[in-house]
């Protein structure tokens, strides 16, 4: 069995930062755009290698999405930088139009998603970005677990030809997946190997189910734990090979339970293989100001909560 | 400059957008009508345009239409300048088609670089366009073409920002100044005041052209817009134009917005509209 390090600690933000500056430097038609936000989003090397190629847009959104389908359209490979919240449902129609309807090659990299954002309370913290994303028609969403898979995704969407939603964190998590590990879109990485519950888990919550890992194995539980990192389009075959060994599941993400990755499991195992479920998500409120622990604890979306859902699962499980 | 050419093109062009919209009862005629020299002449004389589309653009000067619901002027002038068969305008609105109600790229419809109908969109989206053309070398223009109602969507005060502030000189964007929105006249349901001085303000060039439905008036405001780019400062063209230009009962009358003529109204309005180039 693989051992993962999780005391080794770094932003996902981080990651993204530096994935841009190295797809930067061996992709001369990636261009970054920046909605006043350059130091939280850890562009700022990519800025200093690159000046010609960076855009700062200033606090207006809406022109930044609109600018980078522009530069899309003549040729070049737009990364826009701002919180997830002004990257989405600030900013829907512009993506929805000028973006995914449009067919352009646009990356919407958004940081300080969910909970984990921590002291700027609710107003900030969106949990609501995946399903606005997942809705729209050829949209590819993907939710990077930490710093290494941050840095991989960024460098891979710049050779996919298309819309992409790119969201990531603000706070330091474990960095533990292996950048020899690669990065392929739509391609689920199986973390932990057991054949009694098969946990996928996005973003933040990857190193949470890893935690969860000891006590779960104290209990006598061989949890499968998977990393979706690409929520749309979902790794199908990932999901239904692991839950017909196990035949539950828990989901686990740092977003509102309705339209996350939970749902777009459920809705692939409904149809092809229907299996008890529980879901580590937020409960259709919005969040409010405290540390990242303390929210990630009072909404459910911490290490106990998911050694509960599988203690829960694992009751509904038929014989 | 063949005016006596270009205005039998704004003829048939006016004709195909007066039937495109009756044939399917729905559309856009109104600013369409209004918007007809200014789309001939640019299409028809300005353009430097490559023989074969593109989505990028390279080596030309691309037209972004932000306006979208005035798609049956933009595909009548797209048809009649050779960028798809002439008769696939009979297809407007229909299912399967390429001429979408409101332009889009989905279908694949040559001219069309981007989807517009929800407003306040396109300026944005023409920045990028021109911040590319810098970003590549190529020193061909971009145009776009704006309602004046749309002006009040506030992504487009954002863009005015972001032109003058990163000086895209190598822009020039048209607001088709009708005074005529959905719900009246403009400075009524939301007035935009001194536009010209607004956009003064906002670091932007701006010329006003009384005449916007007079062919050597709008050549002679797209040449002296030509003239002035290159000089740091993104150029905007105020073209005053009439609502339902050329059809003597839809002047400047804001009902034609959004409604299309029925059979007797477009015996009328063809009758005052010669069949130049032949119809589709």
């Amino acid at each position: 069995m693989t051992i993962y390090n999780l005391d080794q600690k770094k932003a996902t933000r981080d990651g993204f930062g530096q994935g841009l500056l190295e797809i930067g430097e061996t992709n001369d038609r990636v261009v970054a755009l920046c909605a006043d936000l350059i130091g939280s989003l850890k562009m700022d090397a990519f800025k200093a290698r690159f000046p010609h190629r960076f855009v700062q847009c200033g606090v207006a959104e809406a022109n930044m999405i609109g600018v980078a389908a522009g530069l899309a359209t003549g040729g070049y490979v737009p990364y826009t930088g701002t919180f997830a919240n002004f990257s989405t449902s600030r900013v829907f129609d512009q993506i929805r139009q000028s973006v995914a309807y449009s067919g352009k090659n646009v990356k919407i990299c958004a940081s300080h998603a969910g909970l984990t954002l921590g002291e700027d309370g609710a107003t900030h913290q969106v949990l609501e970005d995946l399903a606005m994303m997942k809705a729209l028609p050829g949209m590819v969403v993907i939710n990077p677990c930490d710093y290494n898979q941050t840095l991989l995704a960024t460098k891979a969407i710049a050779n996919y030809p298309g819309p992409v939603y790119l969201r990531f964190g603000r706070p330091s998590v474990p960095n533990f997946t292996h950048l020899d590990a690669g990065f392929t879109i739509g391609k689920a990485l199986r973390l932990v190997e057991g054949s009694d519950v098969s946990i996928f888990a996005t973003g933040h919550l990857v190193a949470k189910a890893l935690e969860a890992l000891p006590a779960l194995i104290d209990m006598g539980i061989q949890a499968e734990i998977i990393n979706i990192h690409t929520i749309k389009p979902l790794d199908r075959e990932a999901v239904l090979g692991s839950v017909s060994k196990t035949r539950c599941v828990v989901s686990a993400e740092e977003h509102q339970i309705n339209g996350g990755l939970g749902e777009s499991i459920a809705a692939v195992l409904a149809s092809a293989f229907p299996a008890p479920q529980e879901f580590v998500a937020v409960r259709d409120t919005f969040g409010e100001s405290g540390t990242p622990d303390e929210l990630m604890r009072k909404y459910g979306l911490d290490v106990a909560d998911i050694v509960l859902a599988v203690k829960k699962v694992l009751a509904r499980k038929r014989p | 400059m063949d005016y006596a050419h270009l205005e039998n093109v704004c003829h048939q062009v006016r004709r195909d957008i007066l039937r495109m919209t009756h044939a399917v009862n729905s559309g856009h005629p109104g600013g369409s009508l209004g918007c007809t020299e200014f789309m001939v002449a640019l299409y028809f004389h300005h353009l430097r345009r490559n023989p074969t589309f593109t989505m990028e653009g390279h080596g030309e000067d691309l037209f972004f239409l932000s306006n979208g619901h005035i798609s049956p002027v933009f595909y009548s002038v797209l048809a009649r300048s050779g960028y798809f068969p002439v008769a696939e305008l009979a297809s407007f609105r229909k299912l399967n088609s390429r001429l979408q109600g409101h332009p889009a790229t989905h279908e694949g419809l040559p001219g069309v670089r981007i989807a517009t109908g929800s407003l306040g969109q396109g300026l944005s989206v023409a920045c990028g366009a021109a911040l590319a053309k810098k970003l590549s070398g190529d020193r061909h223009l971009v145009y776009s073409l704006h309602g004046d109602g749309e002006l009040q969507e506030g992504q487009n005060w954002e863009a005015f920002l972001f032109a003058a502030h990163h000086g895209i000189d190598n822009l020039i964007a048209t607001i088709d100044f009708n005074n005529k929105q959905i719900d009246g006249n403009v400075e009524d349901v939301l007035g935009l005041g001194d536009l010209r001085a607004k956009l003064l303000a906002f670091g932007w060039q701006a010329l006003v052209v009384e005449q916007g439905n007079g062919l050597r008036e709008v050549h002679a405001s797209l040449v002296k817009a030509q003239g002035l780019s290159g000089a740091g400062k993104p150029t905007a063209i105020i073209l005053r134009t009439k609502m339902g230009k050329g059809v003597d009962f839809m002047e400047d009358d804001h009902n034609w917005h959004g409604k299309a003529p029925n059979n007797d109204q477009l015996a009328m309005a063809l009758a005052q509209l010669p069949q130049t180039l032949g119809d589709y």
